[in-house]
């Protein structure tokens, strides 16, 4: 299985496991998303899996923590078989989930979360008193100074993570699992959450660790599993394995390959010009401008208000512009139907909630931005839009059984797809794609950009919003970096590297942490 | 990966019974059964004629209510709009009957069609430009028409001018080709509706709207003047009922159109539209109205219930139908 040839599987031991996981799998319909997992989780150890997204990270760890039934196989906690009907069972079992995204009710206390639903009573009514001086312990032993009455919405998104990592500790725990801890989070908090985990997990714990940061990994991880395509590639000494390996091992292929060859395309002439763009509370002035024919890329720390921008820009949120113009000429947008008609696409980055009907078919999703085109009189032409559909389904290889799958059916590659194929039947000539390919597979990736270098060739204007700076760097010709609400540098050619971002996007080494003041 | 599947995909074929779209009109069928197996005379022509016609003003109304709720909305005024735009209506027609006789009618025909779509129009502006829950507008204009009947008609009624009377009187009582008139502008409304709802921009738009505002907003529909178009047609259905309504009784009162919302909006939801939008079957909305009716003709015609309970029922019908749709998800 591994192509590596100095790296091994390394087989299950015989000792005790807290969890041991044997043969676990699960199926949709005649969709298998995880087949055969095998793998033991031991107290006092860091265990972390990785895979690209969709290789069934998210479902094994929902039938971890009781929220998925596993199609196959079994479960063994202590050395006793179990099965949780809900993620409440798991929890009792002394499992607990640390979710990804941040579940507390912002208008409540730090005291008042952390027992919500399992609130201390004495003599019939709620005792205030016993559960903030709790509180107050608990994050001091997480090392957080955080007062149990502080408004969780008046904190940093920092805190609020480490509340609810508070909370989740509450409960008994024999296995905690950290589902992408640190998606949110700044280098320097990365840090300390980071020597959170490690202190669970020399009290006792056995750890479980989600993620795809393998620089992480590698700093944390004693072992780590591979996922890949739903199968387990094997479970690794964690010590022996490089972040090389790792990201070898998941996608089983060079990465080299994933990206369209660069300056294929030549650059013309300027199609956007934006000048002293301002969005109150993320940008406070950024000009750019972007040819026709040249990908630009937009990186910085997430939450430094490079969505905001273009929302911004294109009146999706309130925000000014001193000048805009497309193709030379000088456009005014207040509603968004203006950058449209102006030309100027903008693909979403929440591709479920501001993106597709989720509940409405192909059809009705790919001609919502453009019904105008397929209303010749007074009624809506159906077989016009069953044509443009059926054009679409090939040119950007949407694979769908039917024709009349609802676009919530739809994996999120072929989502993304028909998202981007909505985007382009506005015909625009400058395209802004944010988060190009986030949640999709690593095949359905390759193919959005080479899509994206496609739309440059064909002479539009493309801007790149992406968290991953790999893929800034393999497809963009160029890269601002957002910081503080401007721009803190440009990038091109050979000057784009990582490191390079990192230090523009933080505002250098020892300075890091400049998210805060940007959000919301 | 490979291309294997490219360009392979077929339009479906839709022959495959769609359970959810007929429901309505398989709950309409077997209640004409149980009808007929309560009393036989429930299914007799002239009772039939007279049940559905008395559903007409909630089925215009509520192919109104369809497009406000698929759009995401609620409209809670349309009983005293119904009452206010009445009183208008009539006022208006015999200010003119003097001096203009029976060409009055078709003028306040237009007057209360214009009434109804102002007073839309003031409950999707409030909405959309004061961005307050249409629960609340709606709730607001409730009252305020109500007032407005009540003040109009001085706690009395408004009758309609006598010379006017036997000219108006066909629009209730009259027919063509045997089918009463209300029933053929319940119809034609319907028809309209499933029109401007299925086949053009606006329809598509506001299923949209009522699916997702931000999907919506992001692709360049301008959310706020599609509700309030809605909340128009909404008010131009109302005025339609009016004019079918006003010959039946010949006069608006403050207790015109009481509890009309109620069966309004449970005609909608039994005939299958989703309260929350983004879906909306018109003429499901017409069964549910019919039903609604039915279930009232049968409690009179038969003694398990007391015909003072109608409304009682209603609000169970609703409450269970949202059940229904909760546990069928």
């Amino acid at each position: 299985m591994s192509r590596a040839a100095a790296l091994e599987p390394v087989a299950p031991l015989a000792a005790p496991a807290v969890l041991a996981v044997r043969g676990i799998g699960k199926t949709y319909g005649a969709n298998t998303v995880l087949s055969e997992i095998d793998l033991h989780i031991r107290a006092g150890e860091i265990h972390a899996v990785i895979g690209e997204n969709g290789a069934g990270k998210s479902t094994f760890m929902k039938i971890l923590s009781g929220h998925v039934a596993p199609t196959t196989g079994t479960l063994a906690l202590g050395g006793r078989p179990v099965a949780f009907s809900g993620p409440a069972e798991a929890e009792a079992a002394g499992i607990v989930l640390v979710h990804q995204e941040i579940l507390l009710a912002d208008d409540l206390t730090v005291a008042e979360n952390l027992f919500l639903g399992r609130e201390l009573t004495r003599r019939g009514m709620i005792d205030d008193a016993s559960m903030r001086r709790l509180t107050r312990e608990r994050l001091a032993s997480l090392g957080s100074s955080v007062s149990p009455d502080a408004i969780v919405g008046t904190l940093s998104l920092a805190d609020r993570q480490l509340v609810q990592i508070a909370r989740a500790l509450l409960e008994s725990h024999q296995l905690v699992i950290f589902d992408e801890p640190t998606a949110v989070l700044t280098s320097e908090e990365v840090e300390t959450l980071l020597a959170l985990v490690r202190q669970l997990r020399d009290a006792g714990a056995a750890i479980l660790y989600i993620s795809h940061r393998l620089d992480e990994v590698e700093a944390l991880a004693d072992r780590v599993t591979v996922l890949r395509d739903g199968r387990m590639v094997g479970s690794f000494d964690g010590a022996e394995l490089t972040q090389a390996d790792m990201a070898r091992l998941m996608v089983g292929r060079e990465l080299s390959t994933l990206y369209p060859p660069k300056g294929a395309v030549a650059i013309g002439e300027p199609r956007l010009e934006v000048e002293n763009a301002r969005v109150p509370g993320f940008i406070e002035d950024v000009s750019f401008t972007v040819r026709s024919g040249e990908i630009l890329g937009f990186g910085g720390m997430i939450g430094a208000g490079r969505t905001e921008l273009f929302e911004g820009i294109l009146a999706l949120r309130p925000g000014r512009v001193g000048a805009l113009l497309v193709d030379g000429r000088a456009v005014r947008i207040a509603r968004p139907i203006d950058a449209i008609e102006a030309g100027i696409g903008y693909l979403t980055e929440d591709r479920k909630g501001k993106g597709l009907l989720l509940d409405e078919g192909m059809a009705p999703n790919l001609t919502l931005s453009a019904l105008s085109r397929f209303n010749p009189g007074l009624v809506l032409d159906g077989k016009r839009e069953e044509a443009a559909l059926g054009e679409t389904i090939a040119r950007y290889d949407i694979r769908v059984r039917a024709r009349g799958v609802k676009a919530g059916q739809l994996s999120g590659g072929n989502q993304q797809k028909l998202l981007l194929a909505k985007v382009m039947m506005t015909d625009p000539s400058v395209v802004v794609i944010d988060e190009p390919t986030r949640g999709i597979d690593i095949g359905n990736k390759s193919q959005i950009y080479a899509f994206v270098q496609e739309l440059a060739r064909a002479g539009k204007a493309c801007i790149v919003i992406s968290s991953e700076m790999q893929e800034l760097i393999g497809i963009c010709d160029r890269l601002l970096v957002i910081r503080n609400g401007r721009i803190a540098g440009e990038l091109a050619g050979e000057a784009m590297t990582e490191d390079a971002v990192v230090m523009l996007a933080t505002g250098a080494a020892g300075q890091a942490g400049t998210r805060g003041e940007t959000q919301a | 990966m490979t291309d294997a599947t490219m360009g392979q995909v077929r339009p479906e074929r839709r022959l495959s019974v769609n359970w959810v779209d007929l429901g309505p009109f398989l709950a309409l069928a077997a209640l004409m059964v149980v009808g007929f197996l309560i009393n036989p005379d429930f299914l007799a022509i002239n009772n039939l004629t007279n049940v559905v016609t008395r559903s007409a003003f909630v089925a215009i109304i509520a192919v109104g209510a369809t497009f406000v709720i698929a759009s995401g909305g609620l409209d809670l005024s349309v009983g005293s709009m119904a009452a206010f735009v009445a009183g208008v209506m009539i006022l208006f027609m015999n200010a003119l009957a003097p001096e203009l006789g029976t060409s009055a009618i078709p003028l306040g025909m237009l007057v209360v069609v214009a009434a109804g779509a102002l007073c839309g129009l003031a409950n999707g502006a409030i909405t959309t430009i004061g961005r307050i829950e249409p629960f609340i507008v709606t709730l607001g204009t409730m009252g305020i028409f109500r007032a407005l009947i009540t003040y109009m008609s001085d706690g009395g009624t408004i009758p309609i001018d006598r010379s006017l009377r036997d000219a108006y009187r066909p629009i209730y009582f009259g027919d063509v080709l045997g089918i009463p008139v209300p029933i053929l502008v319940s119809l034609a409304v319907a028809g309209a509706g499933a029109f401007i709802l299925y086949r053009t921009k606006f329809g598509r738009r506001c299923i949209a709207v009522g699916a997702n505002e931000e999907v919506a907003r992001y692709s360049g529909v301008s959310v706020a003047r599609i509700r309030t178009l809605a909340f128009v047609i909404q008010g131009i259905c109302v005025g339609l009922a009016a004019i079918c309504y006003v010959p039946r009784l010949g006069t608006a009162t403050p207790t015109t159109g009481v509890l009309w919302e109620l069966q309004v909006i449970t005609a909608v939801v039994i005939g299958g539209t989703a309260l929350r939008g983004g879906r909306g079957h018109i003429w499901g909305t017409i069964a549910g109205a019919v039903i609604l009716e039915f279930i009232a003709n049968l409690m009179v015609l038969s003694d398990f219930v007391s015909e003072y309970l109608v409304a009682a029922v209603q609000g169970a019908i609703i409450i269970v139908a949202m059940l229904v749709q909760r546990l069928s998800k």
